[in-house]
């Protein structure tokens, strides 16, 4: 037998409605944190395997192959800002692939939060805050090393480790905007790795300078946001020399990226959840 | 009279030019064991994701606890639990963690959480599992860990779609007590189904739903005095031989209905009726007598089984 009237119901929701509305993003964060504890130690491995891999490979292996370096700089810290913004990328562009899609098909996770009173924009949000997190753990663990190597001459080197994340963001939220559609799985996640994701590490100038590709293959580095990270990067760890007006580029076409990536995100899980 | 926590008047949700929901007007007193009783696809998930507040309705009005779900749907969802047909518990996390990261989406604190998940732990029957990974898990058992889960905020209106679908009987047997206690401590439930006898246990008023609109409403033992005899003969003839021997029962008992595998006569006293018949001369191949369900209600109401 209940003695309590709709009126009291009616206060005690709008109550219990007030931290959700706030911290709802949080909450969701904390819980796919709470979810590393499965994985925690291989991603711990290879934050620190995958930098001394490719360190070692192209630092000292490749790097012997062009002793002059790139332009006033070794090879080593020509390519160890790029190295750290594609890492970044990595984390993210699996963070935002099948884990989308499965929170919605095979561990249908997102359904579960929405009964409870967290929102589509908010579960987008929390995820976001969590694979930013990993991104910059994973990116200052790679810094950590690369100045082991001794390949940051720069003072503010450090701030490639916002940047490289950044660059991760961006490109994370323009996969899960693809990705938050995607209703039936046809191998569209092995496309986007072979179509996507490995000719933005192959033309952004990673490896080389954009300038060596032929004239008309250029515009693929410009429109790719691994690029605009890249080079950012490299102005950060060694004061690469660029007009201000193309650093300032760099960082708004990121941002827009981001901002644009996590609206259409959003609108989409919406869109899905109010079925 | 307590005003009701649910309160939904010509109720629509339509999908292009599909409607899944036909302008449906129902109430939920507190304290009360409410069901959508129908088949698969007569609308009833459609309406229980709007009573969820996650599904916005095309047209009508609802009100949940005094409020409109379009403007207030995290505070509205932070007083339910839900308990959805598809489990969506987290298989990347065990058993008690499940429950852990649950309250945590209310905002509760992670002390009170703990408490709260031990006891829920202790009700669902699951204490001894609470280590273990969620696809480790029988069907059963899932059912009971998403319950917990939807009991984690102490919700005033606990929402469940078909509850024990997919169980084996003794699982469905577990969950229905464990429901039973939950509504004998005055939670308020909404449950769905297209098994009659969990209606039968569980409600003490239902919808009957086809198509989208309510066909009846009232409680199981009404709608059977209302729409069905106190007993029912059932008989079989060999499913060739049925059409001719109904054709020969006219009149025989106060109604007939001819299904594919067997005859049904809804009457008052089944075993007259049988006497009826053998005096006709007609030899079943086996007969039946039973009393009416909601089975009858609803083939009654609508010229169809609910399981199809």
């Amino acid at each position: 037998m209940t003695t309590t009237t709709v009126r009291d119901d009616t206060q005690r929701a709008l109550d219990g409605g007030v931290a959700p509305r706030r911290f709802g993003a949080w909450y969701i964060a904390e819980h796919r944190i709470l979810a590393m504890k499965g994985y925690a130690g291989d991603a711990l491995f290879q934050s620190f395997g995958n930098p001394l891999i490719y360190l070692f490979a192209l630092g000292v292996g490749l790097a012997s192959l062009v002793p002059q370096g790139v332009g006033d700089v070794s090879y080593l810290e020509f390519v160890a800002p790029a190295l750290m913004a594609t890492a970044a990328m990595t984390v993210t562009s699996n963070e935002t692939s099948y884990p989308i899609m499965m929170g919605f098909k095979w561990n249908p996770i997102f359904y579960g939060m929405n009964a409870s009173p967290i929102t589509g924009g908010q579960i987008v949000s929390g995820m976001m805050i969590h694979i930013a997190l990993r991104a910059f753990v994973t990116v200052a663990i790679y810094f950590g090393i690369i100045v082991l190597f001794g390949a940051v001459p720069s003072a503010l080197g450090w701030l490639s480790i916002g940047s490289a994340t950044l660059t991760g963001m961006a490109i994370g939220v323009l996969i899960s905007t693809y990705t938050s559609t995607i209703e039936e799985d046809r191998g569209q996640m092995a496309m986007l790795q072979r179509f996507g994701i490995m000719p933005l590490f192959l033309f952004s100038g990673t490896f080389f300078p954009l300038e060596q590709l032929p004239v008309w293959l250029q515009p693929l580095g410009w429109a790719s946001p691994l690029w605009h990270g890249t080079e950012l990067g490299r102005v950060l760890t060694y004061g690469a020399t660029e007009p201000i007006w193309l650093t300032v580029t760099h960082v708004g076409y990121l941002t827009t990226l981001l901002v644009v990536g996590l609206w259409a995100t959003r609108k989409h899980f919406v869109r899905r959840l109010n079925k | 009279m307590p005003q009701p926590v649910i309160s939904a008047r010509q109720l629509s949700k339509t999908y292009g030019d599909f409607t899944a929901v036909d302008g449906i007007d129902f109430e939920v007193a507190p304290g009360e064991s409410f069901g959508l009783l129908g088949p698969n696809g007569a609308g009833k998930s459609t309406t229980m994701r709007m009573v969820g507040a996650v599904s916005t309705r095309t047209s009508g009005e609802l009100s949940i606890l005094g409020l409109d779900p379009n403007d207030h749907g995290p505070d509205i969802r932070s007083q339910l639990g839900v308990v959805p047909q598809q489990d969506n518990l987290d298989q990347e996390l065990r058993v008690r963690d499940n429950l852990l990261v649950y309250g945590r989406y209310f905002g509760l604190p992670r002390r009170l959480i703990a408490e709260r998940a031990d006891a829920l732990l202790d009700f669902a029957q699951l204490t001894d599992r609470k280590k273990a990974k969620v696809d480790d898990l029988s069907g059963g058992m899932k059912r009971r860990l998403t319950i917990a889960r939807a009991l984690i905020n102490e919700p005033r209106i606990l929402l469940l779609d078909e509850p024990t679908t997919g169980l084996d009987p003794q699982a469905r047997h577990i969950l229905w007590d464990r429901l039973f206690r939950l509504k004998e401590q005055g939670t308020t439930l909404v449950l769905t189904t297209h098994y009659m006898d969990e209606a039968e246990q569980l409600c003490d008023r239902l919808v009957v739903v086809d198509k989208g609109s309510i066909m009846a409403e009232g409680s199981p033992a009404s709608l059977i005095r209302q729409y069905s005899s106190r007993e029912v003969l059932e008989v079989r003839f060999g499913s060739d031989k049925n059409a001719e021997a109904a054709e020969r029962m006219a009149g025989v008992g106060d109604r007939l209905e001819v299904l594919p595998d067997r005859i049904l006569i809804y009457s008052e006293n089944g075993e007259a009726v049988l006497e009826r018949i053998t005096a006709l001369g007609l030899e079943p191949i086996t007969s039946l007598v039973r009393r009416s369900s909601l089975e009858d209600v609803f083939l009654r109401l609508t010229g169809r089984s609910l399981i199809e």
